[in-house]
Parts: C-alpha cells; sequence; structure tokens
C-alpha cells in the first residue's frame, strides 16, 4: 500500500530574511555547518509564537491536520534550539510548500484573477489590462455552489414547500405554519397522507 | 508568454469552457507570436482527476496564465505553486476571439 502523499503546506507570509547569524568571540574563524529551518517550520513559529494561534487554528490556516502541524511545530523548536546552543546560522528554505496567493477582482471586464509573484505588486487586470482592479472578499463564488431551486423541503402535513438548506436535515426542521417535522421532497415519505 | 483558455469547441468563434478539468478543447495562445493552438482534453469524459491531469498537460507546454471560468479545490494550490496564474472569467457567452482580443490589449 502507498503512503498517503505529503499535503502542500500553505504559506501565509514569506520569512522577510534568508537566515541568521550568530556573533561572539569563540565562532570566530570556524564555520559551523548551517541548521536548515524549512518554510512551513518558519510559518509553524510565526503562526504559533507570532501570531499566538493555537495549534488548532494554526493547522487548519496552514491546511493540514492539528498532530501534523503539532510535528512540525516540534521540529523548528528542536532545530532553534539545537542553532542557539551549539551557535550555528538558521537557514531558512525548501519545503513542501506553497505561498497563497489572494484573489483580485477587475470591474472593467469582471473577472477575478490572482497573483502568484508575490514580489510584485499587481497593477493592471491581466485579461483586459484595466486599471480598475482591487482585492476581492474570499473566492470567487462558484457557479456549482448556487442554491438548486428544485431541492426542497415539504412539510407532509400541509404541504408548505421551503428551499432545502445544505447541512440542515430536513428532518430536524419543523413547519413554520403547522410544526410538523419536515421531509426531502421527492423521497418515499414526503406524500401527503 | 502563452495562455492557455479552456473552450467548448476548436475555433475561434466558439465560446469559453466554464469548467476546467473537463473542458471541450484547450487553446494555448501565444501572445508573441500570435500562434493559437487548439488541443482536445483527452480528460473531457474522465471519471475523476481530470484536473490534476490537466495541469500536468498544460503545465507541459510552458503555459504562464490559464483562463477559465472555473478551478477546481485543488487546482489553486498546485498553480501557486507552479506560479500560474489563474484568470476566472463568470460572464456568459464570451468567444475564445474576443478573450484573445482582450488579451492582446492588455500586453501592448
Amino acid at each position: 500500500m502507498s503512503p498517503n502523499l505529503k499535503r502542500p503546506r500553505k504559506i501565509l507570509s514569506p520569512p522577510p530574511v534568508k537566515g541568521f547569524k550568530p556573533y561572539g568571540p569563540d565562532l570566530d574563524g570556524k564555520p559551523a555547518e548551517p541548521v536548515m529551518l524549512l518554510f512551513e517550520e518558519y510559518e509553524a513559529l510565526r503562526l504559533c509564537d507570532y501570531d499566538m494561534l493555537n495549534h488548532h487554528h494554526a493547522s487548519q490556516a496552514m491546511g493540514v491536520s492539528r498532530p501534523t502541524f503539532t510535528r512540525i511545530y516540534a521540529s523548528v523548536r528542536q532545530k532553534i534550539a539545537r542553532a542557539f546552543v551549539e551557535g550555528r546560522q538558521i537557514t531558512v528554505e525548501g519545503g513542501k510548500v506553497y505561498f497563497d496567493s489572494g484573489w483580485y477582482h477587475c470591474s472593467s471586464c469582471s473577472c477575478y484573477f490572482n497573483n502568484p509573484e508575490m514580489q510584485q505588486a499587481v497593477t493592471a487586470c491581466p485579461l483586459c489590462g484595466s486599471n480598475a482592479i482591487g482585492k476581492a472578499e474570499g473566492e470567487p463564488v462558484s457557479a456549482f455552489e448556487v442554491a438548486d431551486t428544485n431541492d426542497l423541503c415539504i412539510c407532509p402535513a400541509c404541504g408548505l414547500e421551503l428551499l432545502h438548506q445544505p447541512g440542515q436535515p430536513c428532518g430536524q426542521q419543523t413547519c413554520p405554519s403547522c410544526h410538523t417535522r419536515m421531509r426531502r421532497k421527492g423521497t418515499p415519505g414526503c406524500r401527503m397522507p | 508568454m502563452k495562455i492557455a483558455i479552456t473552450s467548448t469547441g476548436n475555433s475561434p468563434e466558439s465560446l469559453l469552457d466554464h469548467r476546467f478539468g473537463r473542458c471541450a478543447f484547450f487553446v494555448v495562445y501565444d501572445t508573441e507570436s500570435g500562434a493559437t493552438e487548439f488541443i482536445p482534453n483527452p480528460h473531457k469524459n474522465a471519471e475523476d482527476s481530470a484536473g490534476p491531469a490537466s495541469v500536468q498537460m498544460i503545465t507541459s507546454r510552458k503555459v504562464n496564465k490559464i483562463v477559465s471560468g472555473e478551478f477546481g479545490a485543488k487546482i489553486k494550490e498546485t498553480l501557486d505553486s507552479m506560479k500560474i496564474q489563474l484568470i476566472v472569467l463568470r460572464k456568459p457567452g464570451i468567444t475564445i476571439g474576443r478573450i484573445i482580443e482582450m488579451l492582446n490589449h492588455a500586453n501592448k
């Protein structure tokens, strides 16, 4: 059996520097092997100890499970402690990561686009070249997520029909007019008595 | 720079396909030479993972941008890590020829 693939970790902001160097009289003249910090480990440290998130919320921000996040975090603490104690350099590089890019919206051609080159700011719409662009609120709404108007809850007693809300079982809703339990329209128990 | 556009047919008059992984054709447009290439999508009727398979096909042609109406859940992170820009166009009834015109305008 093949193991589960390693999920790419989401990085919200890359580190401002490439690494850290120690200084002091004892360190001159002997360049020790640097400690390699992965991008995901830097991000774990940032979320947990700088933004003061708990492991649960930080794991959601990185798109990994809570136990995986805890393992990444344990590894970064171990590495930083080693760098401090042994007087080594720290280099931030590598890891299976992707940099999350935000969505932009162009009001001239009403398209959405992202900016994977995080270092360069976007000035014009990549499609029509217009400057009427702005940050989009959240992700572009999927056409498939629009509520299906044929998906209805029905009251078996009075026949009242309501739009079904995804994630809310019809059997747990009551009819607003006669307080009977609702049923899903089209299922065997939904017919009028 | 090369730009991929998802298309419903193999002519510039055909409409933009609003799905990415299961679109009928990919149009690869080269902004430098002005050449367009229509590639039929072999993953059109795939049961699953049409998106990642299409990504692989598209990236093998060194594309920098992709224009489509919709991208699946796992596409964005893969393309983010490859530094490919996604352009989501929700306008119905827009033709491939019109999109290419718009792209020419942007890159002038």
